[in-house]
């Protein structure tokens, strides 16, 4: 494997392509349009899932090459169901999920339903609102880790401005407790403002109309925000829910710069144990097997999801 | 101005404007303090309480794009006075420049690997949203759905494979394997995000150009694709936030010659340990051109981040 099948597309679709231009179909085209795109794709991530479902059922390890690789069946599976360990970063990454969507969603949703009241320069703020989530989640999380510092970090200082007490008595990152929120706060920092640009797309598709129909039959606001705006702005606000469980369910940059899983294994999130068993203890096998087993489990429960979300647009 | 019952009445506005500002301040203030560390001496940068108010300097920048050694007294008089600017700053703490730091080259392979990789991306992305968007694919829906799903594996799961595929066949540590790399990582939102564009723009044009005797190809290029520039452009600016932003790859995959920035700015280590303002003047100099055209972007933001799903 020399990079022969990427040179032999090379050298054939162009001349191929320059040929026939003129007389080709739409079919032709439409094929020779998709070709691409699908032959990476299958390459550079197909190729390799299929690659890693292979080496889970082997003993196979990367940084010894020579060594005979074994087929060993369905054990690393047994071994990773049966780990105590595997168990508690599946704790801390449900805990780091659950309240990163519950915050992002309350304050999001909250900041999205402001913005929509339309006060003067609401674009300017939108904007300026949204700068967090579009940096790099590793140089932002990196520099977090200066932020909360116990004595000379910004954060220390301003919680202890408003609480009393002294700055340096307390470590957000180096604490068992504190730990799995300093990350918390700072995922919800970074992409509260996702989850409120879509809620805001979800409050503006609600025509005025409905609510001047609902003004008329004198529906008090309470009610109104009830009956009108939620249900109608639930779709977006799933969408939002979904988009954020899969990209925290796969976490890895902002959290391994902030507290590279530490102290001891309380935010060791999945990703973060992945990364260490494939690549810093380089069991090939095993890891492949716990990416299979974390695959599925994001597929499974996304299918699952998409299925509530289409049925509540319909409603 | 038009009155209606559902508008707003003022106090609401004030209230839910001043509510507003508030949360802006307070979340832009961890940027602004990483734009402040960059100017602040290292003394500074670590007292208590944390200061606001500052003499700024550029010795975070200079640290940031040099190396430095410590000097003795006699090494600094055979020296002879500085000859620039920065050449003082660094003589100020007792340290001589002994050559450039590997930021400048790590900052460099950014770019050629954010920008190749986007060309790329824009070039297949395109071609294969203009196909699923006028032509009639088999397994069409099958396809686009596949498309979208690589997006939901973790990048650590493939990047096993991934590693062992690019040793084979050469591509560890090169600028081609990252380009290809984060071009297969971006396809799938330049599919979804182009096709959305392009289903906008009506086909009646193109069909008027075919008639006038052009062929698919040429109703392609001079057609359709100067209709959807700016579709195009804002699809290229989130590929190239994602290129660059992108972490996990790039400290698995990369070690040396293609090392992106973001794996290296954590590591900046000074002459007495962790050298906060130069790893902050790192940090601004990667994250302001983002900022920049997050500014540029503001009304194609949300259709970016949710892949066409939401549109305005």
């Amino acid at each position: 494997m020399t990079g022969s099948p990427i040179d032999k597309i090379a050298d054939k679709t162009p001349m191929r392509v320059a040929r026939n231009i003129k007389g080709l179909s739409d079919r032709t085209i439409a094929w020779i349009f998709v070709a691409p795109t699908i032959f990476l794709l299958l390459a550079v991530n197909i190729f390799p899932l299929i690659w890693t479902i292979r080496l889970s059922f082997t003993d196979y390890r990367v940084n010894r090459p020579n060594r005979d690789v074994e087929w060993v069946g369905l054990r690393n599976y047994e071994r990773i169901l049966n780990d105590p360990d595997i168990w508690n970063t599946m704790q801390a990454t449900a805990h780091f999920l659950i309240w990163t969507i519950v915050l992002q969603v309350l304050i999001g949703f909250t900041l999205a339903y402001l913005i929509n009241k339309k006060f003067k320069g609401n674009d300017l703020w939108t904007t300026i609102i949204v700068f967090p989530m579009m940096l790099s989640p590793a140089v932002v999380g990196n520099f977090w880790t200066f932020l909360y510092q116990p004595q000379i970090g910004l954060f220390n200082y301003v919680v202890t401005f408003f609480t009393g007490g002294d700055p340096a008595s307390f470590s957000m990152i180096g604490d068992v407790h504190l730990a799995p929120w300093a990350i918390v706060i700072a995922d919800t920092w970074m992409w509260t403002p996702f989850v409120m640009l879509i809620c805001l797309a979800g409050l503006r598709s609600i025509p005025d109309s409905i609510y001047e129909a609902a003004e008329c039959d004198r529906a008090s606001k309470w009610r109104q925000f009830w009956t009108i705006t939620i249900p109608m702005a639930l779709p977006f606000l799933m969408l939002a829910v979904l988009f954020r469980g899969i990209e925290n369910f796969k976490m890895f940059d902002l959290v391994v710069q902030l507290t590279g899983g530490g102290p001891g294994n309380v935010t060791t999130l999945t990703s973060i144990d992945l990364k260490r068993e494939a690549f810093e203890k380089w069991r090939t096998g095993y890891s492949s097997a716990y990416a299979v087993i974390l695959f599925v489990t994001v597929f499974g429960l996304a299918s699952i999801y998409v299925k509530a979300l289409n049925k509540v647009k319909e409603r | 101005m038009s009155f209606s019952v559902t508008d707003p009445t003022k106090g609401t506005k004030w209230f839910a404007g001043i509510a507003v500002v508030a949360y802006a301040v307070i979340t832009i203030i961890p940027l602004l303090w990483i734009i402040a560390t960059g100017f602040k001496s290292p003394t500074d940068s670590i007292a208590y309480p944390p200061v606001v108010v500052f003499e700024p300097t550029l010795e975070g920048y200079v640290n940031l794009f040099t190396d430095r050694t410590r000097a003795t007294e006699q090494m600094l008089e055979e020296a002879g006075p500085p000859e620039t600017w920065y050449d003082e700053i660094a003589r100020s703490r007792g340290t001589v420049i002994s050559g450039p730091s590997r930021y400048g080259e790590r900052f460099l392979n950014s770019v050629i690997i954010g920008f190749g990789s986007t060309a790329l991306c824009m070039v297949l992305g395109t071609m294969a949203a203009y196909a699923f968007s006028r032509f009639k694919v088999p397994l069409k829906d099958d396809l686009l759905f596949f498309i979208l799903s690589t997006r939901m594996m973790p990048p650590i799961a493939v990047a096993i494979p991934i590693f062992l595929m690019f040793r084979n066949l050469g591509l560890n540590d090169t600028h081609l394997g990252m380009i290809l790399l984060y071009t297969a990582v971006n396809l799938s939102l330049s599919v979804w995000l182009l096709k959305g564009f392009i289903d906008e723009i009506p086909t009646e044009y193109e069909e008027a150009a075919l008639i006038d005797g052009y062929t698919r190809f040429q109703a392609f290029y001079k057609v359709v694709l100067p209709q959807a520039a700016t579709g195009i452009a804002s699809t290229a600016i989130f590929c190239l936030i994602f290129a660059w932003n992108e972490y996990a790859f790039a400290v698995l995959l990369t070690s040396g010659t293609a090392q992106t920035a973001p794996p290296f700015i954590p590591n900046i280590i000074g002459v007495n340990g962790k050298d906060w303002p130069a790893v902050a003047a790192g940090a601004t100099i990667f994250l302001v051109p983002v900022m920049v055209f997050t500014v540029l972007l503001r009304k194609h933001l949300l259709r970016g981040i949710t892949f066409g799903a939401v549109r305005k």
